[in-house]
């Protein structure tokens, strides 16, 4: 196998604008708008207090990069292990909103019934992995996922996705988990979102390498890079590598270049990203970029981008609506059962 | 023709292997080496493409047994020494343990740990995991002392719709022989009375059995007849049967090779106190090794570890009181 790990970003060009891209283009750009409305909602509700109990965790400018990769998988066929700023790649992924909120909420009828919250959300058997807080560790449960169907002569032509940050690189989980799906030679795409502060730490104190792609090699997996804020050029990247992992290629890595446009939670203002790097080219916003682009391409007029946005506005409002009348948990009601073996939970033994 | 502990553990993995294909094996040296214990011994030969080597990478080893029992598998995974364990801690105890609760999807995945001390193992071959893995809600540990415990329980973990850590005391792997393996006994979740008595208790599991044994011989010359529990099952803790026993005994030893702070014979005695004070003759007593690393030359570990006579002297405290 010939590794490639391409430190200079992937570009889109002209001659790659076919009628299938710019459906898949557009598509993104709806799945973006959604997670941001979304996001933007529940961010409100947070500051407003009540509604939502814990964090809220945006993925603000992470939009284009999380949605190119999402629409590229097939639901029910290939296992997508999205993280913290991924609302717009699960949209693409066919996760709905309603489970969204749902968690946010604590809602009994989302698919964590207030037993987990927020971006802590999944339906495995569905292939939508349910991430925890640990960073790193989803990308071995992804390869487990790939590996078992391989023993069973199911895999046929279906891949793996996760993503990560900057920061999620340096944890050994991460580095145990990329190694052992190269030996295993598994199809599963790695998206590393470079935003460039883990938290508040920026990636001068988090790696030493030049570019994080540079890793790829060592691990014997192919790379490329990609300007994040553009989707464009995101699509092109994510539809190559997704191409390669489906035809046998191993897992492929892609580094995203972008700046959180957010706190790391709502609770965060972010004080600790100098203004300066606001103006520099990875802080472009990348919704607007992609409407610049649709808009200028001609495949949206400026009043199909308005109806949608209202369009996309009222679905939000609904949802969060529907959801605020749903039940949430009742302590008395719940079973307290964390093994699925009922005859072997422990009874309560108090004094 | 007689088997041994270890080879029980092999047969296990071979009866599973053979009668369900979604079982896979899945550990650092297992295949064609056959395992640091030779626990996998031929089964890469008899089950080609079930039994396959991993990197040095506990973590992502129980990640990917994760992800696969997601998908319908049933792996088991050999950590080679229970020690390593702690490598893959977070895979465990954060994501095995919460999958069900969190997501309504059972995790059917068996963690087999080489544990407990063997003379010369010094302190990073010799641990006992048992207690930090019951404290986490959501997983079973099971800690067999008996040839068939090691296969039937090994089975049955197998076939568990729940993660189980399954202890295997590697001092047992040689030590321990049975004529053949006899029929399917108790249940995980059920303890075992492997001697009878009226005088006192031990409540003891896994390698600690056959050494509260030993001292309940010892007693005998003395008159008195010790009542010793094999716990099997860490978690869930079959309370019942330690009641009983404390009932007809009045005194209780709780026993264990692990390290002293907390753990399973605190929480035995916990559970006695709380719900058997009545029952009891005498204040509960605890035996565990000594408060540090676990020593290298035989001479310390010999002193880490309770033995025998330690155990005996303990019942002789026990029995004056």
């Amino acid at each position: 196998m010939c590794l490639v790990a391409l430190a200079s970003p992937i570009n889109c060009v002209e001659t790659d604008l076919t009628a299938d891209f710019r459906d898949q283009f557009l598509l993104c750009y709806q799945h973006m708008l959604l997670a941001r409305v979304l996001e933007e909602k529940l961010g409100s509700l947070y500051r407003a207090g009540g509604r939502i109990v814990g964090g809220v965790y945006l993925g603000k400018g992470q939009e284009a990069f999380s949605a190119a990769l999402g629409v590229q998988l097939r639901k029910g066929k290939d296992i997508y292990g999205p993280l913290i700023r991924d609302q717009a790649g699960r949209i693409a992924f066919g996760e709905p909103i309603l489970d969204c909120v749902r968690t946010y909420l604590g809602a009994v009828t989302g698919p964590m019934r207030g037993r987990d919250g927020n971006i802590h959300r999944g339906r495995p058997k569905e292939g939508l992995l349910a991430m925890i807080s640990h960073l790193g560790s989803l990308l071995s449960v992804v390869a487990g996922g790939l590996f078992a169907r391989r023993l069973a002569g199911t895999l046929g032509d279906s891949i793996g996705a996760t993503s990560i940050g900057d920061g999620g690189t340096s944890t050994g989980a991460f580095h145990e988990a990329l190694n052992m799906a190269a030996v295993e030679k598994l199809p599963i795409v790695v998206s590393v979102a470079n935003n460039q502060y883990a938290y508040s730490t920026p990636n001068t104190r988090q790696y030493a390498c030049e570019n994080l792609v540079d890793r790829a090699v060592g691990y014997g997996v192919s790379g490329m890079v990609v300007d994040a804020t553009d989707l464009a050029s995101c699509l092109k990247a994510f539809r190559a590598a997704v191409a390669q992992a489906r035809s046998g290629g191993g897992p492929q890595m892609i580094v995203g270049t972008l700046l959180r446009l957010a706190g790391h939670g709502e609770h965060d203002d972010a004080s600790y990203i100098p203004d300066q790097k606001r103006r520099d080219p990875s802080a472009r916003d990348c919704l607007q970029v992609a409407e610049d682009f649709a808009r200028d391409h001609g495949w949206m007029s400026s009043a199909e981008l308005r109806d949608f946005n209202e369009e996309v506005r009222r679905t939000v409002d609904l949802t969060i609506s529907k959801v605020s009348k749903e039940p949430t948990p009742d302590p008395f009601k719940e079973k307290w059962q964390a093994l699925s073996c009922a005859d072997l939970v422990e009874g309560q033994h108090e004094a | 023709m007689s088997i041994t502990y270890l080879e029980a553990i092999r047969e296990a993995q071979y009866e599973a292997l053979r009668h369900d294909p979604s079982v896979f094996l899945y550990g650092q040296d297992i295949a064609t080496f056959g395992g640091a214990f030779k626990a996998t011994k031929n089964l890469s030969k008899e089950f080609p493409n079930r039994v396959f080597d991993a990197p040095i990478s506990e973590d992502a080893m129980v990640g990917m047994a994760i992800g696969a029992a997601v998908e319908g598998a049933r792996p088991i995974i050999e950590m080679q020494f229970a020690d390593f364990s702690s490598v893959g801690f977070n895979q465990i105890v954060n994501q095995a343990a919460t999958l069900y609760w969190r997501t309504n999807v059972p995790c059917p995945i068996t963690i087999r740990m080489p544990s407990g001390g063997t003379a010369g193992s010094g302190p990073f071959h010799s641990q006992s995991m048992e207690a930090i893995y019951s404290h986490y809600p959501g997983l079973v540990i099971v800690a067999p002392a008996t040839v068939e415990d090691a296969y039937w329980m090994l089975l049955d973990s197998v076939k568990l719709n729940d993660p189980v850590i399954y202890c295997e005391h590697k001092f047992l792997y040689y030590h321990l022989k049975a004529e053949q393996i006899g029929d399917r006994e108790l249940p995980i979740g059920k303890a075992r009375i492997a001697r009878p008595g009226r005088h006192a208790t031990i409540v003891t599991y896994s390698a600690m059995v056959h050494e509260a044994l030993r001292a309940a011989e010892e007693l005998q010359l003395d008159g008195y007849q010790i009542e010793v529990v094999d716990l099997r099952s860490v978690k869930p803790m079959d309370t019942d049967t330690i009641l009983a026993s404390v009932a007809r005994t009045g005194r209780l030893l709780a026993l264990g090779e692990a390290f002293p702070w907390g753990g399973v014979t605190a929480e035995v005695i916990a559970r006695v106190t709380s719900e058997g004070f009545h029952l009891l003759d005498a204040p509960p007593m605890r035996l565990n090794s000594k408060d540090t690393p676990i020593p290298y030359h035989p001479n310390l570990w010999k002193s880490h570890r309770p033995t025998t006579s330690t155990i005996a002297a303990a019942l002789r405290r026990l029995l004056r009181y």
